[in-house]
């Protein structure tokens, strides 16, 4: 009888592995516990420990396969020596299966409709990859800017998202703090207001409410409080919303708390692109700068603009795709989900529709949502936060009050469930906004 | 130390009194309608800020809490412009939008004024990190009331300065009330200084009704944090005449303990030692404080005559 074992799955958000180290031959005698294998996500390297014991059949990968998909088997272990099965055979599925994953590759960097006026790289990296180039880029030009949050440094990053910066900039500028939100918070805030330039990493934002008083009170207010006199130059970084089954303490999207304050400004990537374009908008800003990422996005990859000068001002959304008979107005993960849609709806029921990035929460570009509007005489908002005053919210506002003689129907909002994200996977599927709830609620702006 | 001259005696004398004065009319203004909102008064504390202020270097930065106004004045920060403050002018130090509690002097290294209790302890931290990262040699005094030292970001901040070596040296002005909560009721254990030993940070008690003992601790304490060992600690007992903000119905304590406060005043204990040392006669004193009551005068009448911010400036200064 021969048991396969299969590429496991590391963290909530992994999809693939790759296979950096068989620690067994074929033909070796495992048993339960013995380490067979280590393999590398996008976050972290892991060891693979066997459960069952017998003979290694056959190692359907080789040292240095990459991509290989979770559940995917990678080895086959047999409980008699010599026996000889499937294996082959299984080992050409998977050389098919890597090649559907490229693919699918390329077709997510379709949604990320490069501007017309960037030079574009022809390499492709990962959000994860834009956000540390461009952190290192700032670095690199301004001694001020330092880094610092629970294991950014000897860690690389919860997420990898620093990884190799400690070894450039040393422990001077990439600093790991202890577990204290607050104090770490208001220090950078005090190191800001004092001319630094700190950039602080949430582990995710959902830890930024234990400092959500240094970065409202100080950080917000202070340089209206002081007449003018004391700005604070600093960005607030980190994953923000839900991850993949790590339940409700651990799920939540701020971009509305934040988005609602006076003098802070708040930006949301949705693409490798304008990961690096906003954020060294961000770093260089003489204010404090919300900067929310999406642990899902950090392995979707893309081009990036060759220039290390080149950023994204705040308030300019960006016209992901052009149409004419609806509008969607999205941000972060959900621009992914909007634009996949579109496609479903131009397929099927022949709507071209319209959809923007917003990518600058505060200040908010009404602007281009208007002119939008007035083309397509219908709009949905798109967005992965609760339903209640959300940042959909006051797009409707805006619609209502610059465009209203142009609503052709009711604006719909997409939005989470109006509850604590559950854990369970079917429940959570339900919590988020999905690709069938962007299609109905076209459909219900166009009465279909 | 270094010797306490003639003129610095003079100086802490008219500091002192400037502080108590500037109080007193600010109290009066309050009465007045010229103040609002809270509005907390140092009377009784003015040997902790005028003691540290002997001690301290011109790129020194300090950070404090909302009970300000007589930190500013020991800063050296022109009484004028504090007032206008206080009364929402356009000449105030945050051009009438930072108000009482939220009063800022960039160029002489004041960073307020901090409205929420406990915000400054990180925040304070944070700038002496800078000094830290700069290598400038200078350091940041932080000031803590006792109410904050029961609150967690304070203890998040110990450790950071502990464990990062920051030059920078807590004050805590400990007047026995977090608003009408007596220390007794409020902190566990007692001495709150001794709260830094779990982080590896020295501490000591001073008496702060006395400016002298004050310059002694914190030249030493000063000199410690500046030579990059790392922070220290001053728990500087004083107590506050007057209530917490304006409106205190002073239920929590008795009129004999405050009458026992008064008893050993810090104003009058500097104003014996310069009697004494003979270094000013009565009348010389009465003449530096004719010229304070002047001065506070004003002040006040510079702020009331002064113009209320211009309707325009509701919207700038939210971002640079």
């Amino acid at each position: 009888m021969s048991i396969e074992i299969l590429m496991p799955a590391l963290s909530p958000t992994m999809t693939e592995g790759n296979l950096t180290k068989w620690l067994v031959t074929e033909g070796q005698l495992v048993k339960a516990g013995d380490v067979i294998a280590e393999i590398e996500t996008d976050k972290a390297t892991m060891e693979v420990e066997a459960v069952d014991e017998g003979f290694v059949e056959k190692l359907l990968f080789k040292e240095g396969d990459v991509n290989i998909p979770v559940n995917k088997p990678i080895a086959i272990i047999s409980d008699q020596q010599g026996s000889k099965s499937k294996g082959t055979k299984q080992s050409e599925v998977s050389v098919e299966e890597k090649k559907t994953t490229q693919k699918k590759e390329v077709k997510q960097n379709e949604n990320q409709l490069p501007k017309e006026d960037v030079v574009l790289n022809d390499e492709h990296i990962t959000m994860r990859e834009a956000i540390r180039d461009t952190i290192a880029e700032e670095m690199r030009k301004d001694k001020k800017v330092f880094i610092l949050g629970e294991e950014v440094a000897e860690y690389q990053g919860a997420y990898k998202v620093t990884q190799g910066l400690l070894e450039e900039f040393g422990e001077k500028r990439v600093i790991d703090t202890p577990i204290s939100e607050q104090g770490f918070t208001g220090l950078a805030v005090g190191a800001a207001f004092k001319g630094l330039i700190p950039i602080v990493e949430f582990m995710t934002f959902n830890f930024s409410m234990q400092a959500i008083d240094q970065i409202i009170n100080s950080a917000a207010k202070t340089l209206y409080m002081s007449g003018g006199q004391i700005n604070c130059p600093i960005v607030f970084r980190g994953p923000n919303g839900a991850a993949a089954q790590v339940a409700a303490q651990h799920s939540q999207d701020f971009s509305s708390w934040y988005a609602q304050v006076p003098g802070l400004k708040v930006l949301a990537p949705s693409t490798p692109l304008n990961a690096k374009g906003l954020l060294r908008s961000a770093i260089r800003d003489p204010n404090p700068v919300i900067f929310l990422e999406n642990e899902i996005l950090y392995g979707l990859k893309g081009e990036v603009s060759s220039d290390n000068d080149f950023t994204i001002p705040f308030g300019k959304a960006n016209i992901a795709k052009e149409g004419s008979d609806t509008t969607i107005v999205t941000y972060s993960i959900m621009l992914q989900k909007s634009l996949e849609a579109a496609k479903i709806l131009k397929n099927e029921f022949n709507l071209d529709l319209e959809v923007i990035d917003l990518q600058s929460l505060r200040p908010l570009d009404s602007e281009t949502i208007i002119n939008s509007v007035k083309k397509t005489n219908r709009i949905v908002t798109v967005e992965e936060s609760w339903p209640v005053a959300s940042i959909g919210s006051e797009v409707v506002n805006i619609v209502q009050k610059n465009a209203f003689d142009y609503l052709d129907a009711p604006i719909i909002k997409v939005n989470s469930a109006n509850v604590p994200m559950p854990y369970s996977s079917s429940l959570e599927k339900l919590y988020l906004p999905q690709i069938d709830d962007i299609v109905k609620a076209v459909k219900e702006v166009n009465y279909i | 130390m270094k010797k306490i001259t003639k003129s610095d005696h003079l100086k802490i004398y008219s500091y002192m009194l400037k502080i108590r004065r500037f109080e007193e009319r600010s109290a009066q203004l309050y009465g007045m309608g010229h103040i609002g909102g809270f509005c907390h008064l140092y009377i009784g504390q003015e040997a902790v800020v005028v003691g540290v202020l002997m001690t301290i270097k011109k790129n020194d930065s300090v950070v404090t809490t909302y009970r300000d106004h007589g930190h500013m004045i020991a800063r050296g920060l022109d009484p004028k412009k504090i007032m206008a403050e206080l009364t929402g002018r356009a000449d105030g130090y945050s051009a009438g939008k930072g108000g009482s509690m939220h009063m800022f002097s960039k160029e002489n290294n004041f960073y307020g004024g901090h409205g929420i209790v406990g915000a400054q302890v990180p925040i304070g931290t944070g700038i002496a990190f800078t000094h830290k990262y700069n290598g400038d040699k200078n350091i940041c005094r932080t000031y803590i009331g006792d109410g904050a030292m029961n609150n967690g970001q304070v203890f998040e901040a110990f450790n950071l300065a502990s464990l990062w070596k920051l030059p920078v040296l807590y004050i805590i002005e400990n007047n026995k009330y977090g608003m009408g909560t007596s220390v007794e009721r409020a902190a566990a254990g007692s001495d709150l200084y001794k709260r830094g030993e779990a982080f590896g940070i020295k501490g000591e008690i001073v008496d702060g009704m006395n400016v002298y003992s004050v310059i002694k601790a914190a030249e030493k304490a000063g000199e410690y944090v500046r030579s990059g060992k790392g922070p220290y600690i001053l728990e500087v007992q004083t107590y506050r005449y007057r209530g917490h903000s304006m409106s205190d119905p002073a239920k929590y304590r008795t009129k004999a303990e405050l009458d026992e406060y008064k008893n050993s005043d810090p104003i009058e204990v500097v104003k014996d030692e310069i009697i004494k040392k003979k270094i000013a006669s009565n009348k010389e004193l009465d003449k530096i404080g004719k010229e304070i009551i002047e001065e506070v005068k004003s002040a006040a009448d510079f702020a009331l005559e002064s113009n209320f911010p211009d309707n325009n400036e509701l919207y700038t200064d939210v971002y640079l």
